[in-house]
């Protein structure tokens, strides 16, 4: 079914045809600040919460029901642990590859290529997908929380 | 500079209207106030990396306030009643940390610029060793990793916790 055909759930139909447009927009440029951390302003933290926040938009545009179709709050706890884990163990695999903890073992590569600067890139995506992930499945519980409270 | 200082008494102007506000709805709102002048006090202060963050974690915190905890509609409850002597308390407080604010903000260097040998030499040395060209991403990523872990563990902490104490299942039927 037509999420724009529905007017009882989520917002007008103004604010549901805006957000469709908006919304792949903004988990590119989400996404480009995660990439870029570590040559433009931004990182892992503000572009995980750029994601995070477009699901949020989703979620208050179409309500929680197609949010859910996009990605199921269980999925976005998982990814937070998936997220956690990618920083924790590129942290051991300094160990591993005989340093020490937080050793940056990948080559430097040249200054101001994507691909540069060691495992700071990978880093970058792992706190991306952590913060994103928990932003919008914190959210989710909120929002649960509140509708389940007012019945 | 002076902006700055603007900037810094609308964010106090904020925070009071925020404390005193009969409504949580205007409550809310002040305080997005204060964090939307404080990120245009980063960029103000050349601090995009922070600016950044600040402003999406700020509307982002905006919209959770508002939305998910259904503040609209409530209206915080304020007694009349004042607390023995707390305007004396007040008085004595802001007096002691004026004094101590005053002392130690004599030994401080001048805004801007540091003399702190430390962070010249991450300046100097951060892009040839770690190869980044943002230097506030090779700081938080490489030099200073450790900090960067403990506040992801400490966001992860806070995540799990709320949704712990928000979960379905265990919750008493009414």
């Amino acid at each position: 079914m037509n999420p724009l055909k529905e007017p009882q759930r989520g917002m007008t139909v103004i604010v549901k045809t805006i957000a469709k447009f908006v919304v792949p927009p903004i988990i590119l440029f989400g996404i480009y600040i995660v990439l870029h951390g570590h040559l433009t302003p931004g990182g892992g933290f503000a572009g995980g919460v750029i994601v995070g926040s477009a699901f949020i938009l989703l979620t208050l545009a179409f309500g929680k029901e197609v949010a859910f179709q996009k990605l199921k709050r269980s999925t976005a706890s998982v990814l937070e642990s998936v997220g956690a884990l990618i920083f924790l163990s590129l942290a051991l695999l300094g160990i591993a590859a005989g340093g020490w903890f937080f050793l940056n073992f990948l080559p430097k590569g040249h200054p101001l290529r994507i691909l540069s600067a060691g495992f700071i890139p990978l880093a970058n995506i792992g706190i991306g997908i952590k913060v994103g992930a928990g932003i919008f499945a914190v959210f989710l519980t909120l929002i649960v929380f509140r509708v389940s409270a007012k019945k | 500079m002076w902006q700055v200082y603007a900037l810094a008494i609308l964010m106090i102007v904020g925070s009071l209207v925020a404390v005193h506000t009969r409504y949580l709805l205007s409550a809310v709102i002040s305080l997005a106030v204060v964090g939307l002048a404080l990120c245009v006090a980063f960029l103000y202060l050349q601090a995009p990396d922070c600016a950044i963050t600040q402003i999406v974690v700020e509307v982002l915190a905006l919209i959770i306030l508002i939305r998910a905890t259904g503040v609209e509609r409530d209206m915080s409850e304020i007694k009349n009643r004042k607390e023995i002597f707390a305007y004396e308390a007040i008085g004595i407080f802001i007096i002691a940390f004026a004094f101590f604010a005053f002392r130690a903000l004599s030994y401080l260097p001048e805004f801007g610029h540091p003399v702190m040998k430390v962070s010249q030499e991450y300046i100097r040395k951060g892009l040839e060793q770690t190869g980044a060209a943002n230097l506030v991403t090779s700081v938080l990523l490489d030099f200073r990793a450790y900090d960067t872990l403990g506040e992801a563990t400490v966001l992860f902490t806070a995540i799990l916790g709320a949704i712990v104490v928000l979960r379905e299942v265990g919750r008493k039927k009414k």
